[in-house]
């Protein structure tokens, strides 16, 4: 290959990632942008990437217009105990999915790819019923309990993926020191596990701060609400004035997700990837 | 790195037998798996099954009269009803649209990642961005764009000269692909990561012999690269089509369904079937036909892809 093909197909290479840079980036930047600009830029009909006057009015304003600090406690409560949850019934299930092959694992396997495939609809009628007899409607409680069981399959592949990872030996070679099985799994396997099981639990915790159907569906108050449907109702009252409080609000809710993310990225898609090898 | 040690430890892994006794060790087992199964059952598997039943009763919401059965009815009904056929075309138009484009784009980000690119870290940083955000979050960024008056797109085409643009969400021609293309933005980065661990999957001397051999980048792509990344492509696709076809919230936030029902998902039309109008009999026979049609096409596809790879 001649230097010169090299050196213009680089070029087109570097040409490309731009084009994918710009397409990325820009909304989430017209997001900001949007969201610290003055009410009288935004009217303006010839808007501008960068405000001429930034403010932070849009800020104050979007929590005056809705409740985001009782929600965001909503949302909050919901995510931490679902993911805690998750995590604590999910991490054992995983690890006799991965360490023994038998029906109850194929099972467990089954349910986690055909609970992918069937939609919300069909699950959400009978779950609303389900949990209005256990009277779980307009609860958290009810909400924590869905989204535990609806991080399940992510968590339970992701974890028996790093079960996977830890070598049986070590296992085998405690046993033979004369540990007790309850010490083995506490001593042995959980410190190796700990770090794929935080990185689980923290991606339980972005999907369940990020999600909006069941949370629209069972919670009715407003006093219960979560953030992604307190966000919607900016959307009510359509205006040109609300768009800065709609940006501000909507930026500041995606801010938690973005950073847990940047720190569990990695290790998300090593594990997604360990999950898939295996199958 | 993780895919080699997973493959090869589960390659070794035995089930743990030996000394202690089956049955005690079924007692355990049964302690390990019990708080998430529970769970399972009660919130996931019998909701499923109850969601199949209820497709074949006429339960409505907040009625006093018991609920009955009634056979086959909602689906004869179904079968005549052209608002959920449209509705499930465009519901098909969504998921090819959104599928085909998310994976094409996903795949040439994913080559250029893999390549030595010095802007690299910026591209993986920003991939972060659409996956990690609240799909809300995502619908209304984008309703800033697409904003007639305040939005950028509009102002771009103004300072270009190519006339005063439009209003994209509300135009009948234009909302289904202003939908699409928010939604091909949405799951992209995912895809492309996805793809991005398969390549670095593939070895390189496999590369290095090719180039040496004379084969030109496309060639090397077809025999070294694809058939590396071949079982990912298939799986991330295949999800990507099934999450697609069930995505519910961002165009419950950019469009709600409108402009006449142009962007009217079936997950939408089932939502406000239940919801609003509290058929859920109705609502959950529209779920079985979606969980049916979605399940014969897709294993439609994966058995061509499948053989297609025997015969290459």
């Amino acid at each position: 290959m001649s230097l010169r093909t090299g050196r213009t197909a680089r070029a087109g290479q570097y040409a490309a990632l731009l084009c994918y840079l710009v397409f990325l980036a820009f909304p989430f930047l017209w997001l900001i942008s949007t969201a610290f600009k003055p009410a009288r830029e935004l009217g303006s009909l010839h808007p501008t990437w960068i405000p001429e006057d930034p403010t932070l009015d849009n800020f104050r304003q979007a929590f005056d217009e809705q409740p985001l600090l009782r929600a965001a406690a909503n949302s909050l409560t919901a995510a931490l105990c679902a993911a805690l949850i998750a995590v604590v019934i999910a991490t054992p299930m995983a690890y006799v999915m991965a360490r023994h092959r038998g029906r109850l694992s194929t099972a467990a396997t089954g349910w986690v790819v055909v609970s992918q495939a069937f939609p919300f609809v069909l699950v959400i009628i009978p779950l609303f019923l389900v949990l209005k007899h256990l009277h779980l409607i307009n609860s958290l409680w009810g909400l924590i309990l869905v989204y535990v069981v609806w991080s399940l399959p992510f968590a339970l592949w992701m974890l028996a993926g790093y079960v996977r990872a830890v070598p049986p030996e070590l296992e085998e070679a405690a046993a033979v020191d004369g540990a007790g099985r309850a010490r083995i799994l506490m001593s042995v396997t959980a410190p190796l596990l700990a770090p794929g099981i935080v990185a689980t639990a923290l991606f339980a915790f972005i999907t369940a701060w990020n999600e909006f159907f069941f949370a629209l569906v069972l919670l009715k108050t407003p006093e219960k609400q979560t953030l992604p449907v307190v966000l919607t109702h900016f959307l009510g009252a359509e205006g040109v004035a609300d768009l800065g409080p709609l940006a501000a609000a909507a930026f500041l809710a995606t801010l938690p997700s973005l950073v847990l993310f940047a720190v569990i990225q990695k290790r998300i898609t090593g594990g997604l990837t360990a999950g898939a090898v295996k199958h | 790195m993780t895919l080699a040690t997973a493959t090869t430890r589960s390659g070794r892994t035995r089930p743990h037998g030996g000394p202690g006794g089956s049955r005690r060790r079924d007692g355990a087992t049964w302690f390990l798996v019990l708080p998430a199964l529970i769970p399972i059952l009660i919130l996931s598997v019998g909701p499923l099954l109850y969601g199949i039943l209820l497709a074949f009763t006429d339960a409505q919401s907040g009625r006093t009269r018991s609920t009955q059965w009634i056979g086959v009815l909602n689906f004869q009904d179904l079968l005549h009803d052209t608002l959920f056929w449209d509705s499930f075309r465009i519901g098909l138009l969504w998921a090819v649209g959104v599928t085909v484009p998310q994976f094409v784009l996903a795949l040439g980000l994913a080559l250029l990642l893999n390549a030595n690119l010095r802007m690299r870290w910026l591209a993986r940083a920003l991939a972060i961005v659409p996956w990690a955000m609240p799909e809300v979050v995502v619908g209304i960024m984008w309703r800033l764009v697409y904003n007639p008056d305040a939005g950028i797109l509009n102002e771009t085409i103004r300072d270009l000269g190519l006339g005063d643009g439009r209003d994209w969400l509300t135009g009948l021609a234009t909302a289904l692909p202003a939908v699409i293309v928010v939604g091909v933005w949405a799951g992209m980065p995912q895809t492309a990561v996805a793809l991005l661990a398969g390549l670095q999957n593939t070895p390189d001397e496999l590369h290095e012999a090719a180039a040496l051999d004379g084969a030109g980048a496309w060639r090397r792509f077809r025999t070294v690269t694809w058939p590396a990344i071949r079982p990912v492509a298939l799986a991330i696709s295949a999800l990507n089509f099934i999450w697609n076809f069930n995505s519910f919230a961002l165009v419950y936030v950019l469009t709600s369904g409108g402009p006449g029902g142009r962007t009217r998902l079936p997950m939408l039309f089932a939502y406000e079937e239940a919801f609003r109008y509290g058929q859920f009999g109705y609502a959950a026979a529209m779920g079985c036909v979606m969980v049916a049609v979605i399940s014969v096409l897709l294993a439609f596809y994966l058995v061509g892809r499948l053989r297609g790879g025997e015969d290459a």
